[in-house]
Parts: C-alpha cells; sequence; structure tokens
C-alpha cells in the first residue's frame, strides 16, 4: 500500500472517529435530545439508501425508481427472519441483515437481466413498475401480514452500531466504485459503445451495479424495519423511491460525498421545519427548486469531496510536495 | 499463409433488403498498414463494424489468426485482439486520461470484486501494475503530463491520440482506426502520421484505417483498397490507386 494512501485512510478513519464522538458526546450531554437521536439514526438509513442508489443512477448512469421496492424486501426479509428467532440479539441483527441484503441481491439480478436492456425513461417506467409490484406482492401474501405489515420486530436503535454499518457500508460501495469494476461501471456510463469496445462486458457490469445497488438497499430496509418495529408494505411506494432519487440528484448524480451531504441534509430539514406546520412542504420543495435552478449538475456534481485534496492544499501552503492522483 | 492477421472471406451483410456490404475479401498480413478508402456511403464503417462485432455478417466468414470471430460478442473480440477508434471521437470524459486507459486493461485484470470491495493484496498489486503499463504508454504517446486530467479537457488532437492510445492498451493484434484525420488541421494530421507510425514501429501493431485524407494515405499507407458501394472497386499500391481510371469515376463521376 503506497504511503500517501495510508495516511488518507488514516485521516478518512480519523474523520468518522471524531464524528462518532462528537455525536456520543451530543447524546450523552443531552445536547441531542431522544428526538433529535431518532433523526440521525434515519439519517444513518436514508445515507446507505442515497448512496446505493447513486450506484445505479450515478455511476452507472441509468436512472431507476424502484428503489424503495429493495428496501421493502430487505425489511421483510430482516423481520420475517427475525421473527423465527432461530438466532436472537446483535448476532440475529447482523445476520438478518445480510440475509437482507442478499434477498435483495437476488431480486435484483432477476429483475435486473431483462430490465436493463432499457434506457432512460423506459428504464425508469420499468422499475416503477417492478417497484410497485413487489409492493402489491408483499401485500398480497400471507406470509409478509398482508396489508396490516409485521409487527413486533426486535427493536435495534443502537446508534453507534448503526453509524457504524452505514460507515461500512458507505465505504465498501465507494472502494467498489473505485477498483476496476468501477471504473468500468463509470465507462459503461460516459459511453456504452466506447466501453464494449475496450472490453468491457456490459451486461455484465450493468447487472452487477444494479445488484450491488439492490443489495445495500436491502441492508438499509433491514436497519429500519429494526429501527422502526413495525413495517408495512404501503411505506415502501414509489414515493418513497422518489425521496430517494432526489437524495442522489440534490447531492450531484456520482458523487458518494454528495450523496451523503444530502441524504443528511434532506432528512434533518423537513424535521427542523415541522415548527411550520403546513408550510414545512413547501419550503422544502422551494429548497430543491432553488438548488436546481442555481447547481442543477446538484450540490457536488461529479466530483467528490477528498480529503486528499485539503491535505494538497494544507502542504502546498506550507511548501512541501503534494499527493498525486485522486481517491 | 502462417502470418495472416485478419481474412474475410466473401462478407456481406444485408440491413432488410439493403445490401451494405458485399463479397467483401480483404487478407491482412502481420505488420502491414491497409488503408481503406471510398466515397460517403460506401460501406467502409460498416466493414469495420462487422470486424468488430457490432454487426454480424449475413454471409462470409471472418478469420482473425485463424480463428471464427463471426457471432462473437464486441467485448469478446477485443479479447482476440481488435482494438478500434471511432469516427466521431468517443472517449470516457469524465475519467482521467489515466483511468480511459486503465478500463481498456481491464479485461486483462483478475482481482475480484470481493478484492477490490476489500482492498486486497491482489487490488494492490495489479492496480499499480495497470497504472504503471498505462502511464508506460502515455509517454510514448507523449501524454504523461496529462495521465490525471480529465479525458473532455484534452485538445480535439490530444483526444484523437488518446483514443488511439486506449485502443493500444487493450493490447491488440490488430487495430482499426476509423477516419483518424477527421476534423484535423494539417499540422494536427502530421502529427496524427507520426503517432501511426510510431504505433507500427514500436508496437510493430497491424493496422487497418478509413480515411478520406489523401496525404494521410498516400503518405503512410502500403496498401489501399477502395470500397464503392459495398463492393471493392479496386485494391493495390496506393500510386496506382489514385490514378485508376474506376476509382477516379467513383469519386468524381464520368467526364463526357
Amino acid at each position: 500500500m503506497p504511503r500517501d494512501k495510508k495516511l488518507i485512510y488514516l485521516i478518512n478513519t480519523g474523520l468518522v472517529l471524531i464524528l462518532f464522538a462528537l455525536l456520543t458526546v451530543f447524546e450523552a450531554s443531552g445536547v441531542f435530545t431522544r428526538y433529535s437521536m431518532s433523526i440521525v439514526r434515519l439519517v444513518c438509513i436514508n445515507v446507505i439508501l442515497a448512496t446505493s442508489l447513486n450506484v445505479t443512477v450515478g455511476n452507472l448512469g441509468q436512472i431507476t425508481l424502484g428503489h424503495a421496492g429493495f428496501m421493502s424486501i430487505g425489511a421483510y426479509t430482516a423481520a420475517l427472519f427475525a421473527k423465527t428467532e432461530v438466532i436472537t440479539g446483535q448476532g440475529g441483527y447482523y445476520i438478518g441483515m445480510i440475509l437482507a441484503g442478499i434477498c435483495a441481491g437476488i431480486f435484483g439480478i432477476a429483475i435486473g437481466i431483462p430490465v436493463l436492456r432499457l434506457k432512460g425513461d423506459y428504464l425508469a417506467i420499468v422499475t416503477l413498475a417492478f417497484g410497485e409490484i413487489i409492493r402489491v406482492l408483499i401485500e398480497y401474501f400471507d406470509f409478509t401480514g398482508g396489508a396490516q405489515g409485521i409487527n413486533g420486530i426486535p427493536r435495534m436503535q443502537n446508534f453507534s452500531v448503526m453509524f457504524f454499518v452505514a460507515v461500512i457500508c458507505v465505504t465498501l460501495m465507494y472502494s467498489v466504485m473505485t477498483s476496476r469494476h468501477g471504473r468500468a461501471i463509470l465507462a459503461i456510463r460516459e459511453d456504452e459503445i466506447a466501453a464494449q469496445s475496450s472490453g468491457i462486458n456490459i451486461t455484465y457490469y450493468k447487472t452487477f451495479a444494479f445488484t450491488l445497488s439492490a443489495f445495500f438497499a436491502g441492508v438499509a430496509g433491514a436497519m429500519y424495519a429494526h429501527n422502526i418495529g413495525t413495517i408495512g408494505a404501503s411505506f415502501f411506494n414509489y414515493n418513497k423511491s422518489f425521496d430517494i432519487l432526489v437524495m442522489v440528484v440534490l447531492g450531484g448524480m456520482g458523487s458518494f460525498t454528495g450523496a451523503v451531504i444530502s441524504a443528511t441534509v434532506l432528512t434533518v430539514v423537513p424535521e427542523t421545519l415541522r415548527q411550520f406546520n403546513e408550510y414545512r412542504m413547501i419550503v422544502y420543495s422551494l429548497l430543491l427548486i432553488m438548488v436546481m435552478l442555481f447547481r442543477p449538475e446538484g450540490l457536488l456534481g461529479r466530483k467528490e469531496f477528498h480529503i486528499t485534496k485539503v491535505v494538497d492544499k494544507l502542504r502546498n501552503k506550507f511548501g512541501k510536495q503534494s499527493i498525486e492522483g485522486g481517491n | 499463409m502462417t502470418n495472416q492477421v485478419l481474412s474475410c472471406k466473401n462478407v456481406g451483410i444485408n440491413f432488410g433488403g439493403l445490401q451494405a456490404v458485399q463479397d467483401f475479401n480483404l487478407t491482412i498480413d502481420d505488420g502491414e498498414l491497409i488503408g481503406l478508402i471510398g466515397p460517403n456511403g460506401a460501406g467502409k464503417t460498416t466493414v469495420f463494424n462487422l470486424i468488430t462485432g457490432v454487426y454480424t455478417p449475413t454471409e462470409g466468414e471472418i478469420l482473425l489468426s485463424g480463428i471464427n470471430i463471426i457471432g462473437k460478442m464486441p467485448h469478446q473480440i477485443v479479447r482476440y485482439g481488435i482494438a478500434r477508434t471511432f469516427q466521431n471521437i468517443r472517449l470516457f470524459d469524465h475519467l482521467s486520461v489515466l483511468d480511459n486507459l486503465k478500463v481498456a486493461a481491464n479485461k486483462d485484470m483478475r482481482y475480484s470484486i470481493f478484492s477490490g470491495m476489500f482492498r486486497l493484496g491482489g487490488y494492490w498489486r495489479e492496480e499499480s501494475e495497470v497504472t504503471d503499463k498505462a502511464i508506460e504508454i502515455l509517454d510514448i504517446f507523449d501524454m504523461g503530463k496529462h495521465a490525471y486530467k480529465y479525458a473532455n479537457s484534452l485538445s480535439y488532437g490530444e483526444q484523437r491520440k488518446l483514443e488511439i492510445a486506449r485502443a493500444m492498451a487493450t493490447d491488440p493484434k490488430l487495430l482499426l482506426l476509423d477516419e483518424p484525420a477527421a476534423g484535423m488541421n494539417p499540422t494536427e494530421t502530421d502529427e496524427l502520421m507520426d503517432t501511426i507510425m510510431l504505433i507500427r514501429n514500436e508496437f510493430g501493431i497491424t493496422t487497418l484505417l478509413i480515411e478520406h485524407d489523401m496525404r494521410l494515405v498516400l503518405g503512410i499507407c502500403e496498401r489501399l483498397m477502395v470500397l464503392n458501394y459495398g463492393q471493392i472497386l479496386a485494391e493495390g499500391n496506393p500510386r496506382d490507386i489514385v490514378n485508376d481510371p474506376l476509382v477516379i469515376e467513383a469519386y468524381l463521376g464520368k467526364g463526357e
């Protein structure tokens, strides 16, 4: 591992730990109320959702509107697994989460292979339809609790666990996207024909990106189910898919840091605006319109906020050699 | 016969009644530099698309070093050793110049998704190998200084050069260049000719190119092939070809 990379990893880990420490201190000292902490937990879930959708929308460049469908598969898998009480407690939570991811991933492959032959608007509409099909099927079957959903899912509201799961999920997605597989996916976004004639198997990588995205949506769904304790199919309708898509578009399609920031903002803002009651949605929509007017490419565009660049600037300031390359 | 890189035998394609290419025969020996010319709409790019697997010929066979490549997907054909560039530049605009080349090297990389995800040993080893190799290629093309710039920030001539460099990064046996000099001024064309000669001398790659710029074609091609209405009109030494009455007629029409 090159030395500079090591330094960057250290800095990034340090920053994450500082953020975690800050939040813990806020929680312990009572600056953050129980209510605030519930929003922080929601932020963790939405960050995973937004970054996982960013993989298909931002990196693969295919607009999909069925993300809530994968989330619901994850949520129901985890809920049903927890209900069987084969493994309880923390261990059960993690296993349920991985199972949720795998289940959503399998659906991702099954839906992805036929659907990804389409592009643009057509793909968006077909994925929207698949998302709705999943929701309707969940309501139809008995083992999913039908329209009543599932109640009494063991609660798991440990903030530190959710925080680190979110950090790990984002890190894993980011590291895949900066490996050779991620490069192939980005190449497909840039130019499919050129990617193909550079030896990239388009079908394989499109399905892979779609599946990866579904996997982490499933994980987020599992976290959601354990956080709330009650799930119903109606929550996972297309509005939820749009919410996630808005986070990605607002943050800048293709930017992980952008998705993280906008997921945070778009979770916190509607909650803080609660005091304005009925004007809440107006303010929220105005905010979206403003961002799209003044930064149509999203907050960060395609760029990532790299700690490397900050270190670079600091080093340049002190007249030392700069770190080469990105990431 | 032994060192034949590409051989097309009676290749033809029919688009719903329109015979775009018919009875196309071409053999390219190892190390040759061949030009494919013809009036607009003659089917030159269609020939490229047939060879690279974008279209499947309706008749005939295409052999690459004796292996039949008909019916293979474009990305598989790249693995067999055919690389191409495009008439209108197709780069990965928002990737760095270096990453453009690394995408092309993807087919030779082996580390798994898992290894990339958790940054295992294979990732570091192969990534640094491929980066070194890509920078080596960039240096040969004198583009090392641009390695970390976005591909779309390069000048037109350099983008053309990068497209060729990217094709070279797939480690091909045969390189297909589709109108590399399109839209270039004379100076840029001169540089391009140097680049193409460089490929020949440094890598010894067999090249087939489509071009309208006769200065370039006459300057570097060893053999020319003229295509008109999907059929071969003439073939041979460049100097003879440009004086061939049939070829002149195809380009300019018949004098009264």
